[in-house]
């Protein structure tokens, strides 16, 4: 490992397989923020197991006050700590070793990380300890414990400063190339972090107040202010997971098949509509309230009139197009689909990706969809369609991409050989229809009224009672196997990466690399002027049908309902 | 590529004809769901109310205390049984953990429905229609709504609001 000094320390080591110059102080920095990642992970994972099994009324198994406990945990962990702490790696890494340039402040990324582990303690404490039992959206007037507020506010200041280190790199890169355009994984790794600025902008200014309220300083913090302001922490926290795993996606298929985008102008114009119009997601959770206007609804619940809908879908032609076309020139050009039959479906990577683009289009972003428009709200909102959808969007969409990028960072970020590398062919697939299981099922679930956050939904010790289609103890089981599923294949994942990071023999180099990186598709024959990706055509086609056919549907149940105005 | 700079070149190069068609399809489909939103406010009958009144929750109580006592027709498991005339201006609170009063509404008619909360957030969950609204301290929140189906109708808390969400569940009589 050839190693360059400077200033007397030695600050890069080369890569042996990618030839990247990589900051050696990056790198530790990047692999601190993505091991505490995995422990949030393996957290929300335990209370993913213990909440299917209190859901599934069959089995019922916690108490009501450990359920709404461990809810919150989940939610925190899962949505919150695991994802961004990946990010914040991923920001580290990405705008170092990807880019040939050296970290621009490792105390500033040292003090970013400790801010945000330490905030990440306080509120896991807290809430095992049982003095924030407010879920993770903590809906003022509920209140918890000081401490859970501080925490929440010690992680954003702490993802804050790694998002301006971020930044910093970026312009020490820049000024040792002038001229020279970001790589698309790194340009939307930077639009990623333009949104976590905004976000986690309206996360400080949530929390300060609410802070000082549950301290005794100030006596009252209005609900309606607290949850359009929290949304606006909530909700475009998503989008920079969607702007970043998409990101890993256009990663992805380059690593795997040596797919480029094919046409770098198209895809970075979406990732800017991404900045553009994705910070007024905070509207989508404010359907159903009062006090907002249904022009200031219409607006913004539709991202500036589907603007960031349409950078999606316009991603969803860009990336398997990228694969098709370098599927292509390797020769596999028959037909509609053989550059897909072809495709390295054993490469546990590639599995993971494609899993994951489906499952975010289809089940995350058409039911995203529905959700969102004002009217179609009346039928889903707080109902287990809710989980139902991010499931699909979050953990089908994000965390897959992220769980099957890991495999990659195993051997170059943690120079380590995978344990177990024959499971790894498995663990997509076991998770990804694990989880799509269990998100159309809630989905399912949630249209037929059963409401999310319910501890017991026969409403034991009420003045009345209600019960639901029995029909839906299908559907309850159906999500207790794919949730079951979804967990074996992410304790799976988990305990890959713990041995090989803690316990794996190590990375001596190309020869240790079990996971293929593909060798650059040969040039394009000649520029044609036809279709260059009929396959990703039709399968968008196919999309865009199911797209219309389920929101036409919502709105033809939701015409059935009680007249409302 | 995506971990390396771009082809030269790259802002000038030409959409390919299947990418250009797609974005055009992409478009079009964005712009007609915004306008769908609009029409349907225009020509459907469901659409989310926008009436709010500010309140406390003294007032309010003191409201839904008046308009039971007014309409009251009995009492079932301790929570009043209240039948307001058609078109009538109707009061429903929110509390940890139960729904007051218990409506009885004539099928077809409209009521100017009133919804507030006494302490937190909660939601009011109409089963089985599955309508969902959100309850909120402080916000009178006004739905103008027509029953179109007679039976018995569940009003389950379907916003956390501590330790006993799960026993808030209220009910709703529409008559035929």
């Amino acid at each position: 490992m050839a190693v360059a000094v400077h200033d007397g320390e030695k600050i890069f080591r080369t890569c042996d397989v990618t030839g990247f110059k990589v900051d050696l102080r990056a790198e530790k920095i990047a692999r601190l923020n993505a091991v505490v990642a995995v422990v949030s992970f393996l957290i929300a994972v335990i209370a993913a197991l213990l909440l299917v099994l209190t859901r599934w009324q069959m089995f019922h198994l916690l108490p009501v006050d450990w359920y709404y406990r461990v809810l919150t945990l989940h939610g925190l962990d899962g949505l919150v700590f695991w994802i961004i702490f990946f990010e914040l790696a991923a920001l580290v890494f990405g705008s170092t070793a990807f880019l040939n340039t050296r970290m621009s402040s490792p105390a500033l990324g040292w003090l970013g990380t400790i801010l945000a582990i330490v905030g990440w303690l306080m509120v896991n404490y807290t809430i095992l300890t049982g003095n924030a039992d407010v879920l993770m959206t903590s809906y003022a007037p509920l209140k918890a414990h000081p401490l859970f507020y501080l925490g929440m506010i010690l992680f954003a200041v702490g993802a804050l400063v790694i998002v301006m280190v971020f930044f910093a790199n970026l312009m020490i890169w820049r000024r040792e190339n002038p001229g020279q355009s970001l790589p698309l994984f790194v340009y939307g790794l930077m639009a990623a972090a333009i949104i976590a600025v905004v976000t986690i902008a309206s996360g400080a200014i949530i929390y300060i107040p609410t802070l000082l309220w549950s301290m005794g300083i100030i006596s009252d913090i209005d609900a309606a202010v607290y949850k359009l302001v929290w949304w606006g922490l909530g909700h475009p926290s998503q989008q920079i997971n969607v702007s970043a795993h998409v990101a890993v996606w256009y990663l992805l298929a380059f690593l795997t098949v040596g797919g480029t985008s094919i046409n770098e102008k198209v895809s970075r114009f979406a990732f800017v509509l991404y900045i553009l119009a994705i910070n007024v997601a905070s509207a989508h959770h404010l359907l159903v309230d009062p006090a907002v206007s249904p022009v200031w609804k219409v607006w913004n619940t539709s991202y500036v009139m589907y603007l960031a809908v349409f950078a999606s879908m316009i991603h969803a032609f860009a990336v398997p197009s990228a694969i098709e076309v370098a599927q292509r020139r390797r020769g596999y050009t028959k037909g509609l689909f053989e550059w897909l039959k072809a495709a390295p479906w054993g490469n546990p990577a590639f599995s993971g990706l494609m899993l994951s683009m489906i499952i975010f289009g289809f089940i995350g972003g058409i039911t995203g969809v529905v959700n969102g428009m004002e009217q179609t709200n009346i039928i889903v909102h707080n109902t287990l369609s809710i989980p139902g959808h991010f499931k699909g969007a979050v953990v089908g969409g994000t965390v897959l991409a992220f769980m099957s990028v890991t495999y990659y960072l195993i051997p170059l970020l943690f120079r380590k050989k995978i344990a177990f590398y024959g499971l790894a062919k498995f663990v997509p697939w076991l998770f990804g229809i694990g989880i799509a299981i269990t998100a159309v099922s809630l989905y399912i679930l949630g249209a037929f009224g059963i409401p999310r956050r319910h501890w017991d939904i026969t409403f034991s010790g009420g003045p009345f009672t209600f019960t639901f289609n029995p029909v839906m103890d299908f559907f309850w089981a159906l999500f207790g196997i794919g949730g079951i599923m979804a967990v074996t294949g992410a304790l799976l994942w988990i305990l890959q990466v713990v041995v090989s990071v803690f316990f794996g023999q190590p990375f001596r180099g190309p020869q240790d690399l079990q996971i293929p990186i593909a060798e650059p598709p040969p040039p394009a024959e000649e520029e044609h002027e036809g279709f260059v990706a009929p396959g990703t055509f039709v399968l968008v086609l196919l999309f865009i049908t199911a797209f219309i056919i389920f929101v036409a549907l919502n709105y033809g149940w939701l015409s059935a309902m009680w007249e409302v105005k | 590529m995506a971990v390396l700079p771009p082809r030269e070149n790259w802002p000038f190069q030409k959409i390919a004809k299947d990418e250009k068609i797609w974005m055009g399809i992409a478009f079009c489909v964005s712009i007609f769901l915004f306008f769908w939103m609009i029409i349907w406010h225009v020509y459907a009958k469901q659409n989310p109310s926008f009436v709010t009144y500010r309140t406390t929750p003294e007032e309010f109580y003191q409201l839904t205390k008046a308009f039971i006592e007014k309409y009251k027709v009995g009492e079932e498991n301790g929570i009043p049984v209240v039948k307001p005339p058609p078109g009538s201006d109707v009061f429903l609170v929110g509390m940890q953990f139960r729904w007051e009063p218990v409506l009885i509404l004539k099928k077809g008619e409209e009521y100017r429905l009133h919804i507030s909360s006494l302490d937190v957030l909660h939601g009011i969950s109409i089963q089985p229609v599955n309508m969902n609204f959100m309850v909120f301290p402080k916000y009178d929140y006004v739905l103008t709504i027509r029953p179109t189906s007679a039976g018995e109708f569940a009003l389950i808390c379907n916003e956390f609001c501590g330790i006993g969400h799960h026993m808030m569940i209220g009910k709703i009589i529409v008559e035929e």
